[in-house]
């Protein structure tokens, strides 16, 4: 069984993006850039998937200009057998990404698709379960554990309140949750013999899909800041500050 | 045209964040809908048709929507989706599982957990974590979206409204519900609480999170978050994250223990009316958020604390 993992390149969880001066959009020109950290659990488990002799090969797909060939080099020293970029310089949806990445599954023919819960650039959220509806294919989104079980995948997902544990046919669309999996560390010798594997560039325009973004930018601003407050000296202090709050019981 | 609202339900009761959604389903100024799928549900499709502004309740029962999955209810959404101008839901886990595969199947986008509605087709959301707020317009016909509750104000309830049955396609069938965990406590829900006492890794241990923080939630009807670290290191269970990827809380007092402050976890709780910060550390991010700061070793503040209210 062969197991396709989609993967995005976000900018680094530390940095605080700015927004460019004129307010069009954020400004990320020269900021560290990584892996999605979700997109990274989905690859962990893909590799513990295969380490375990439930599947064959790890196929890695991304979307988006030539520079994300660093972290497509980052899989494929986690230990990902393939690498494929989707070469595009629009900034694709959701939708769009879902499209493409099913024309990618049908020419691969993977059985079992795993992508990150959420993008945290975006933080849409929304490219698994469109996909999972594109091919008509059971979705586990959220998912914290995954087992392969005969011709089905057991999945338990974060829920609010608590989890839940579906059993999906495959071929299905898992999406990690931060807790699937710790992913490993990147050993150098790793990332040498990376840099050899090669790559394959296709053009995203050959499949033929419309990317045009449904959703137009109009503009971008910095949120209200929450004021920092006062420091107080004693739990005395705290108590009185906040009995003087209307509405406040202590 | 007409506004659906997918709502939420545990199978007892109907989810308190839809009437929210319902505020926002105003804004379009069009009958709004609300769909209730389940087994054995009418008493929820009739709470649902006391929420006032509400027009009709639309009611699918089927043995199968016992524990309604995002195959099924897509289906049976898009059945009656022809009719619909928006549809939306608050921000759930629930909904970002359901309507992304709703919005695929119509072919239109998805504008989730939006903040605001400033026009029939353009909202305001955040990205990076609740750092950046970006205005998108959408250009398809249909909107779907999710919205964050705690911006929208809960809508009352009036006249119960009439409720209509549908027929539910049949099952998906490559996808089985098998169990559930659903935490036990006897505290109020973490997400609608009035007070919400958060705890990061400074406490140590599961132990510890429960002896130190507990007492205090008690006594103050509190609901207890954590931070992911502290979720992560095992100290509290995973479904009381708050934050970018766990809950996103606004009550009338958050106090945040031993918490400092990274941006994924504020992105949960700078809605907040009131924010207490207790932590050691004087240079700790979270007193830039908080309006009362109070640095010393929770081990001693928060027993203090707890004590000191009556």
């Amino acid at each position: 069984m062969k197991i396709l993992v989609a993967v995005k390149r976000v900018v680094d969880y530390n940095i605080k993006v700015r927004i460019k001066a004129d307010g069009s959009d954020v400004d990320i020109a020269g900021v560290k850039m990584g892996i999605n950290p979700f997109d990274e659990n989905a690859i962990e488990e893909a590799l513990r998937l295969k380490e375990k002799g439930n599947a064959s090969e790890v196929v890695v797909v991304s979307i988006g200009s030539a520079a994300n060939q660093d972290v497509l080099r980052h899989t494929l020293a986690m230990g990902a057998d393939r690498a494929i970029l989707l070469e595009t310089d629009v900034n694709v949806q959701p939708l769009g990404v879902a499209k493409l990445l099913k024309a990618m599954i049908e020419r691969e023919q993977t059985k079992l698709i795993m992508l990150g819960k959420q993008a945290i650039d975006d933080d849409a959220g929304q490219a698994g379960q469109m996909l999972a509806a594109l091919l008509d294919y059971p979705q586990g989104t959220f998912a914290s554990t995954v087992q392969i079980e005969g011709d089905e995948i057991v999945v338990t997902r974060e829920v609010d309140g608590g989890t839940e544990t579906l059993a999906l046919t495959l071929p299905a669309i898992i999406t990690a949750d931060l807790r699937l999996n710790e992913p490993r560390f990147v050993k150098l010798p790793n990332l040498m013999m990376a840099r050899k594997k090669p790559i394959e560039t296709i053009n995203a325009s050959e499949f033929g899909i419309d990317l045009k973004p449904r959703l137009n930018l109009l503009k971008v601003s910095e949120p209200p800041a929450r004021k920092a407050g006062i420091k107080v000296g004693s739990v005395e202090e705290l108590i009185n500050k906040l009995r003087a709050h209307e509405g406040i019981q202590l | 045209m007409t506004i659906l609202i997918l709502a939420e339900h545990d199978g007892q009761q109907l989810s308190a964040a839809v009437q929210q959604a319902v505020t926002a389903a105003l804004f379009w100024n069009a009958p709004i809908h609300v769909l209730v799928a389940g087994n054995g549900v009418e008493h929820i499709a009739k709470q649902a048709a006391l929420l006032a502004g509400v027009e009709k309740v639309i009611h699918a029962n089927a043995a199968h929507l016992a524990h309604p999955l995002a195959e099924d209810l897509a289906k049976l959404i898009l059945t009656i989706s022809a009719e619909y101008q928006a549809i939306l839901a608050a921000h759930s886990s629930f909904s970002r599982n359901v309507l992304p595969r709703v919005a695929a199947l119509l072919d239109v986008a998805m504008i989730s957990d939006v903040l605001e509605i400033t026009a029939e087709n353009t909202y305001v959301r955040s990205i990076y974590a609740g750092n950046i707020l970006t205005t998108v317009q959408s250009t398809d016909t249909i909107q779907v979206l999710t919205i964050h509750s705690s911006n929208f104000v809960a809508a009352g309830f009036g006249d119960s409204a009439e409720i209509v049955h549908i027929e539910t396609p049949a099952a998906f069938g490559k996808s089985r519900w098998l169990s559930e965990v659903l935490s036990q406590s006897d505290r109020p829900a973490l997400s609608s609480a009035k007070v919400v006492i958060s705890g990061g890794r400074s406490l140590g241990s599961a132990e510890k999170f429960e002896q130190v923080l507990s007492p205090l939630a008690t006594k103050l009807g509190a609901a207890l978050g954590a931070t992911r670290a502290a979720v992560d290191a095992g100290f509290a269970p995973n479904d009381i994250q708050v934050g970018q990827t766990g809950i996103v809380v606004a009550p009338e007092l958050y106090i945040a223990v031993g918490v400092s402050g990274a941006v994924q976890h504020t992105y949960g709780m700078k809605d907040s009316r009131i924010v207490v910060a207790i932590n050691q550390d004087p240079d700790a991010p979270i007193f830039q958020v908080a309006d009362y700061g109070l640095v010393a070793d929770l081990f001693i503040a928060i027993p203090a604390l707890t004590a000191a209210i009556q």
